[in-house]
């Protein structure tokens, strides 16, 4: 860092003023297409086939699967990740402003780069379509952790309960859907499990001001306890009462759903996931274009200059964390009812606290956040896959990958990472 | 619009801060509200704004009696406030940072145009010339006031409230505010301008009223000496001007060269920075906040390793020294946020007076503290430095201001120097603080000591400094000879150099520096 910090032209007074060049990017671009020209490209056997398949089982269109030379296609794939670290360090250089696609297209270009190299010269195919479904479907949780986190955080508190709402919302979700007898009841009553769990942050943080952090871990471990005492008291007891909810069923959407590929994976899904989509796309908008979103940003930047003009912050606070429980809240329907599961002691698995991360690599930005759900997603969806196809690497290891990209990113590849100004503060008039 | 105070009283804990206030705001005046640090000048302002709720007394708005349940109830019944430190939203734009409480909206969706449009409107009637689409951390300290005054402005505000306003700005960007309240007074709004300034007061006030301990004092006329005004606050006689006799300076302590500092974001902090400081001497550095004396002081004392260039004490560099080496070779140092940096708040008095020796003999004793030196070089000091306190015992946060900085400067004076540097030594202080400081400062420059004396208040600089250092973007634009003009200096901190401000400070005189040549008062004293 330290050579980089004083350029040349800068130590003179005349002139303007000039940044230093960052080369974290170009590197990590450059570094990541010589491994998969190398690994993978010359790593799959020479002259071996890879099958992709690009449609799934209950598409109405089918397509049939993608013969590709692996180690052509990963080489040229590998490639051209190099010309974009190569544009990227021109870009360095004239210090031109790269945006997120360069990122995005790398990371879509080294994921096909390692399905082909997995897939080539086996018998089995590669389910291309049918991973990108899982993955959409497991990133669901993350994606309404994740709006939840930011919801809060916009507003100044930090969430850190997320994983106790997503629990909340999936027992409650569950036990509601089988005693009414109907899956989507789920939808309406999670919310609330949610939005309790945001009360009770609410209370302690604000009312309080006990350190959110402290709150939100003690929240988590609370949920925990109350649901597994209450699944091994009263719902292992009357698992047919109780737990055995419907599954939510998938809406395909006329005309969408027929397009090959991508209309299988995004328009032939349950309402959680389009739930989703809406939520994303809402927030995206209303976060920075409605009266709420700018009220609720000014409260999380600077809550002295909001109350300095009549809004009240402490108030502002309390709706927010709520609203952002409730997000949560539904969120955690997808580990019970959307996949028709009955509840299971502690299933979040810390999915609360991943989404959490995915909200940091998006920037507190609702489409960011979406991505990086998307992303961790995928990974998971990923393991699931190979460890049916198989690979040389132990699944482990890869599923590993997503996380680890993600503490890089965050130290600093994405650029600037910076979070609400009065995040955690408590506010004293 | 008529604004009438009636007894107001507000009370925190024991502490009476505003004492049975009464006040008329005539329409179309402007009514400076003077007094010291502390005097209970702002919480009065947050009472009429709706922040606090008096604890007794009433306001009246044109003879009818208001309460205003909070601030957007006083926006809404045409109180406006620019506020000392700025409430605006760095990572807003200036529409945004106008708009906020007061949003134009179809739906709840923010109506963009006409956000634009607000800020538009007042900035041309105006001149500010502030586009509305900017973000508000890009913009200048200067530019951001303005922002807070078209803010204030945007919802017809009748009564506009000033606070210290122009603690930020040059003197040229203090002329330019005062035009800019005078063209408020002609359109009929009643202005409240909070200082501390004399000099401002006399320059705009139509009328004036003497806060001290939470109690109007009295009231002035501003034709009223800058003495008398300044007794007024203070409630004794004041001396304005700092006693010292002409510097005689030795040999050349500390020579800077070419000390440059980058940001890891690549800002430049400092810029070849280079002058010498001599034995005996005091060199003053002016300059607007945050033009890179924070990092100078902070890189002589060795908290930025990465800096480039020479800093040599007596030929010995001090880059690459730790700052416990630095102090070792005879550095003493009063940063300039004393609360976060000069002391430490849940300390006693005694441990602050030894945090830099609380390791050497005769403070330490092996692995432990020697109690009972530390209690008597604690006495020693409170009683050398005139620090009120009932013991030495008491916390440092028990303490006002002034005492505080007594016992950073018992401190940090009581070790033999060869430099000493003070970062802002007198902000926020009482008066008579004021002095003790200024004595002491100069009774060590007289013992031989090189002194550094960063200062944003030109009352100041012109008081203490026998040779003054303007900086500007973390360069040194120059260094001046102490009985350079006010105009001069102003035009300096704000890039303009030496020959250039001559030239063109003698074609304009701006509106404060033509008060204290009417006044014919020597300057000098942070008022």
């Amino acid at each position: 860092m330290s050579a980089a910090t004083l350029s040349p032209s800068s130590q003179h007074f005349e002139g303007t003023v000039v940044t230093p060049v960052s080369w974290k990017g170009p590197i990590a671009y450059g570094v990541i297409g010589l491994l998969s020209l190398i690994a993978l490209g010359f790593g799959s056997p020479a002259g071996s086939i890879a099958q992709i398949v690009l449609s799934q089982s209950r598409d109405s269109i089918k397509i049939d699967a993608l013969m590709v030379p692996a180690r052509a296609t990963v080489i040229v794939l590998s490639l051209a990740i190099l010309v974009l670290a190569a544009y990227a360090s021109y870009a360095a250089l004239k210090r031109i402003k790269v945006g997120a696609w360069m990122p995005t297209i790398v990371g879509v270009l080294t994921f096909m780069s390692f399905l082909i190299w997995a897939a080539a010269g086996k018998d089995t195919t590669m389910p291309l379509a049918q991973l990108l479904a899982q993955g959409l479907i497991l990133a669901v949780p993350l994606a309404f952790g994740a709006m939840a986190g930011l919801i809060c955080e916009r507003v100044g508190i930090i969430n850190i309960a997320i994983e106790g709402q997503l629990l909340a919302g999936a027992f409650v979700g569950a036990v509601a859907a089988t005693v009414v007898g109907n899956a989507y009841a789920a939808l309406f009553v999670a919310p609330f499990a949610g939005a309790l769990v945001g009360v009770l942050l609410a209370f302690f943080s604000i009312k309080y001001r006990v350190d959110q952090i402290v709150v939100g871990v003690v929240l988590n471990v609370l949920v925990i306890g109350v649901t597994s005492y209450l699944f091994s008291t009263v719902l292992k007891e009357n698992k047919s009462l109780l737990n055995q909810p419907e599954r939510l069923g998938e809406l395909p959407i006329p005309l969408l759903s027929d397009i090959p590929f991508i209309g299988g994976i995004l328009f032939n899904q349950n309402i959680l996931v389009y739930l989703m989509f809406v939520a994303v796309i809402a927030l995206q908008f209303l976060i920075f274009r409605s009266r709420w979103g700018l009220r609720l940003r000014s409260v999380g930047e600077h809550p002295k200059a909001a109350d300095t003009v009549g809004i009240k912050v402490n108030r502002t606070r309390w709706i927010n964390t709520i609203i952002g429980g409730a997000v949560a809240g539904l969120g955690g329907v997808a580990f019970t009812v959307m996949a028709g599961v009955g509840f299971g002691k502690e299933m979040t698995a810390g999915k609360g606290y991943i989404a959490l991360a995915a909200m940091i690599l998006g920037r507190w930005n609702p489409n960011g956040a979406f991505a990086a759900a998307i992303l961790f997603g995928i990974a998971d969806a990923l393991r699931g896959t190979l460890s049916i196809t198989g690979t040389p690497v132990p699944t482990q290891f890869l599923a590993m990958l997503p996380y680890l990209a993600t503490i890089f990113a965050v130290a600093g590849l994405v650029g600037k990472v910076r979070a609400p100004a009065a995040e955690g503060i408590p506010y004293v008039k | 619009m008529k604004l009438e105070l009636r007894g107001i009283t507000k009370v925190f804990g024991t502490f009476t801060a505003n004492d049975s206030i009464d006040l008329v705001i005539e329409p179309g005046q402007v009514h400076a509200l003077l007094g010291e640090n502390g005097a209970g000048k702002s919480t009065l302002m947050n009472v009429i704004y709706g922040l606090y709720d008096p604890d007794g007394g009433e306001i009246l708005l044109d003879d009818k009696p208001v309460k205003f349940a909070g601030p957007g109830e006083a926006m809404a019944a045409g109180i406006g406030m620019v506020h000392q430190h700025f409430m605006l939203v760095p990572v807003f734009t200036v529409a945004e940072n106008v708009i906020l409480g007061f949003e134009p909206t179809k739906g709840g969706i923010i109506s963009l145009g006409e956000a634009r449009r607000r800020v538009k409107e007042i900035s041309d009637r105006f001149g500010f010339n502030i586009d509305p689409d900017t973000r508000v951390e890009d913009l200048p300290v200067g530019a951001q006031q303005r922002v807070e005054i078209i803010k204030a402005l945007s919802h017809d505000a009748k009564i506009v409230i000033l606070d210290e306003p122009t603690a930020v700005l040059t003197p040229q960007e203090t002329d330019e505010l005062l035009e800019i309240m005078r063209q408020l007074k002609n359109s009929g709004t009643s202005i409240v301008f909070i200082t501390h300034k004399l000099r401002e007061v006399k320059a705009i006030a139509d009328k004036i009223s003497v806060i001290r301990r939470g109690k109007i004092v009295g009231s002035a006329d501003p034709t009223a000496s800058e003495k008398e005004l300044a007794s007024a606050m203070v409630g004794r006689s004041v001396s304005l001007t700092v006693a010292k006799e002409d510097a005689q300076p030795g040999d050349v302590r500390l020579t800077v060269k070419d000390l440059s500092l980058i940001t890891s974001q690549g800002v430049p902090l400092l810029r070849d920075v280079s002058f010498d400081v001599r034995s005996g001497e005091i060199l003053a550095i002016a300059g607007v906040q945050g033009n890179g004396q924070t990092e100078l002081t902070e890189t002589l004392l060795g908290m930025h390793p990465k800096a480039h260039g020479s800093a040599q004490l007596n030929g010995e560099e001090l880059l690459g020294k730790s700052i416990r080496e630095v102090l070792d070779v005879g550095l003493g140092f009063v940063p300039e946020d004393r609360n976060k940096d000069g002391l430490i708040a849940g300390f006693t008095i005694e441990e602050n007076m030894i945090l830099d020796l609380h390791d050497k003999a005769p403070y330490a004793r092996g692995m432990s503290l020697n109690a009972k030196v530390i209690e008597e070089n604690a006495a020693k000091h409170i009683e050398e430095f005139d620090v009120r306190t009932q013991t030495s015992k008491n916390l440092a946060s028990q303490l006002s201001g002034g005492n505080q900085q007594k016992v950073v400067l018992a401190r940090e004076l009581s070790r033999p120097l060869q430099l000493f540097i003070a970062a802002q030594p007198t902000r926020g202080l009482d008066v008579g603080s004021i002095e003790f400081v200024h004595k002491r400062v100069i009774a060590e420059r007289d013992s031989g000591t090189a002194v550094i004396i960063v200062s944003t208040e030109l009352d100041e600089v012109l008081g203490l400094a026998d040779r003054i250092a303007v900086m500007y973007e973390g360069h040194i634009i120059g260094i001046v000879p102490k009985d350079t003009s006010r105009d001069v200096l102003g035009l300096m901190m704000a890039g303009v150099d030496y020959d250039a401000a001559l030239t063109k400070a003698a074609q304009h005189e701006t509106t404060l520096s033509a008060v204290s040549d009417e006044t014919d008062i020597s300057r000098g004293g942070a008022l």
